[in-house]
């Protein structure tokens, strides 16, 4: 499947379903303040798929967690900004009508299968659960609903395995029946936290086909966080590539791949490794760490590691512009497209 | 249990395989079904009434005849017949009050588990206090107070010697709590309450039986020791702890009145904790290895 022919269906038409406005978490881990997520800014299309990528600790999860207001105490107080789903701001909403939501209107998929099921209840179970409590299903109905999500992520002789304990099932089954699980009520927007990272790589294609499979069928926007590169490509629509907590460069997918603006996501892309370069050289890697809590720079986060730094770079942090049709960068240097 | 009573008969039976493999709890299994049943017929297994005064048959010795065939005590009384009822009375006092202590126990460890902050320390240092009293010294208070029936002491035992159930189920939900399917439920949106008791608890289903069994087994015993102190069960009903008391004057002389009981309170002990133990095995259906 080429990335041109995975247009959604209102690619760009109509409002967003899912808006996200300056979305910041910031920690006050004394004597500093950890700036964790810090003042993202995307849409949502309905059937469209965002890929949110970025290396460990550049704030892609706890962005889904204060999505899915799943933050616990004492973190749940401090997100700021704006999140809106169809209408309603997911921030100010109390917990009983946020819990009313989650499962049935936004959902998610965790990383890990092996652990994200609960051991002591059959997967039919599991997923019967929320269409009964959402959907107001009679456990019969529920019961039957749930083989034919079974049946639906392509698990083999569903109505065996609805009987069966999660321990039973491989880790990529469990993580179809993870899906199954999150896409019970059919949510508009489903947030899925590298859902195959802890897949064999077989098997993360198969998930990521049924993902985008069952997109088509059932329209939902997907927001998919990944540190992979190889996934994006294969399945998102648009990316958002993350830095420090602040998305640095957001594009169609294509787009993004064919001409990366960003230095960080040249980077990324260039240390990607490929059988065809020859010889076998040093695979490229961007040089440096990233900027520790304390020592965030007042400026560009990224401009310690940066080839393209220029003297404007140490003053401001550099807003999102728009470049290209669609494509906006966070830099004061831009690489050419 | 709730996870037990959710497996479909498949797992009953899988379940049943894996706790016959247990000797030691099929056969602890086996002394309580025996217990459990001669303490529901004792009325119709005692040869006699266990209060029945006979003067004349002091100290018969067991074997003796077939009319007092565990021979009788320093009253006359039949040995077997209030071994029979005195079971009736220690098991009795023992589930109630095991259920008391689970339930107590349970409810608080799971509220200061998962809840945290300062309801955690709030109740943890009740238990701390709690802890700091001797159990026999407590139950000795309160039984002054109190009037003792059966009800009354497993109520007071149960309720003073829940905090070691407390702390397990605390310390087991904060393991629990932070594992991911917890976070996925909640993404599901269930509710705080489903998390604490649909989630959590019947995933710390297996300390909290093992816990039990040896709550059973520590009741009969605590029972058996204030019922000796005089403030337990009281005469003329017999219970194993009181038929120690009458037992210790003729110590030296008829030892049987007091191994008896003491035999009955030693295998109750034993076969509760046998089956406890097979009974963790068997049903944690992380440990199953079987399709």
């Amino acid at each position: 499947m080429s990335a041109a022919a995975r247009v959604p269906d209102e690619a760009g038409t109509g409002a967003p379903l899912l808006s996200v406005r300056d979305l910041a978490l910031h920690i006050p881990v004394p004597p500093h303040v950890l700036r964790a997520v810090d003042g993202i800014s995307f849409d949502l299309r309905r059937g469209e798929t965002l890929g949110l990528v970025g290396e460990s600790g550049s704030g892609k999860t706890l962005t889904a967690l204060m999505l899915m207001r799943l933050l616990e105490p004492p973190l749940d107080a401090l997100p700021r900004g704006q999140v809106v789903l169809d209408g309603i701001d997911l921030m100010t909403l109390d917990e009983a009508r946020m819990s009313a939501l989650r499962g049935r209107t936004v959902s998610m998929v965790f990383q890990e299968p092996m652990t994200s099921l609960n051991p002591i209840m059959t997967v039919g179970r599991q997923i019967a659960e929320p269409l009964v409590r959402h959907l107001g299903l009679s456990p019969r109905q529920a019961a039957a609903r749930a083989e034919a999500m079974l049946r639906l992520v392509h698990i083999p002789d569903p109505q065996r395995v609805a009987g069966a304990y999660p321990h039973l099932l491989s880790g990529g089954m469990r993580q179809r029946a993870m899906i199954a699980i999150a896409l019970a009520c059919r949510p508009a927007v489903l947030v899925a936290d590298e859902p195959t990272t802890a897949l064999d790589v077989t098997v993360q294609a198969q998930i990521l086909e049924l993902l985008g499979e069952l997109q088509r069928e059932m329209g939902s926007a997907i927001l998919l966080i990944t540190h992979d590169l190889a996934v994006i490509a294969e399945t998102a629509h648009r990316v958002a590539v993350m830095y420090a907590g602040r998305i640095v460069e957001e594009a169609p997918v294509a787009s993004l791949f064919a001409a990366p603006r960003h230095p960080y996501t040249r980077g990324l892309l260039a240390s990607i490794p490929r059988i065809e370069r020859v010889p076998a050289a040093t695979l490229p890697e961007i040089p440096g760490m990233v900027p520790g809590p304390g020592d965030r720079p007042a400026g560009c986060a990224f401009m310690a590691r940066c080839m393209r730094a220029i003297s404007g770079c140490a003053a401001e942090a550099p807003p999102l512009a728009e470049l290209g049709p669609g494509h906006r960068v966070a830099c004061w240097n831009p690489a050419d497209g | 249990m709730s996870a037990t009573a959710a497996l479909p008969e498949s797992q009953i039976g899988r379940v049943w395989t894996r706790f016959r493999r247990h000797r030691l709890a099929l056969a602890g299994a086996a002394v309580v079904a025996l217990l459990l049943a001669s303490a529901l017929f004792a009325p119709v297994f005692a040869p006699q009434d266990p209060t029945l005064l006979d003067t004349a048959l002091r100290f018969r010795a067991p074997f003796a005849d077939w009319a007092h065939p565990l021979g009788t005590d320093e009253l006359g009384r039949d040995t077997l017949s209030r071994l029979l009822h005195g079971g009736r009375v220690s098991l009795t006092v023992g589930l109630v009050a095991m259920v008391t202590t689970v339930a107590t126990g349970a409810l608080i460890g799971i509220t200061a588990g998962f809840l945290g902050g300062w309801i955690d320390t709030l109740l943890m240092r009740f238990v701390d206090t709690m802890l700091c009293f001797p159990q026999v010294f407590l139950l000795l208070v309160v039984a002054a107070f109190v009037p003792p029936t059966l009800l009354s002491i497993s109520l007071v035992i149960g309720l003073t010697s829940w905090m070691e159930v407390s702390r397990i189920v605390r310390a087991e939900i904060l393991h629990l709590k932070e594992q991911d399917f917890v976070a996925a439920a909640r993404a599901l949106g269930a509710s705080r309450a489903r998390i604490m008791f649909r989630e959590l608890l019947p995933n710390a289903a297996a300390p909290i039986l093992v816990a039990a069994t040896l709550k059973v087994a520590s009741a009969v015993l605590m029972e058996s020791y204030i019922s000796y102190l005089g403030y337990g069960v009281q005469p003329p009903l017999a219970s194993w702890g009181n038929m120690l008391t009458n037992a210790q004057g003729y110590f030296d002389t008829v030892p049987w009145l007091a191994i008896l009981p003491g035999a009955a309170i030693t295998l109750t002990v034993m076969g509760f904790n046998f089956l406890g133990d097979g009974l963790r095995d068997a049903l944690d259906p992380r440990l199953r290895m079987d399709p």
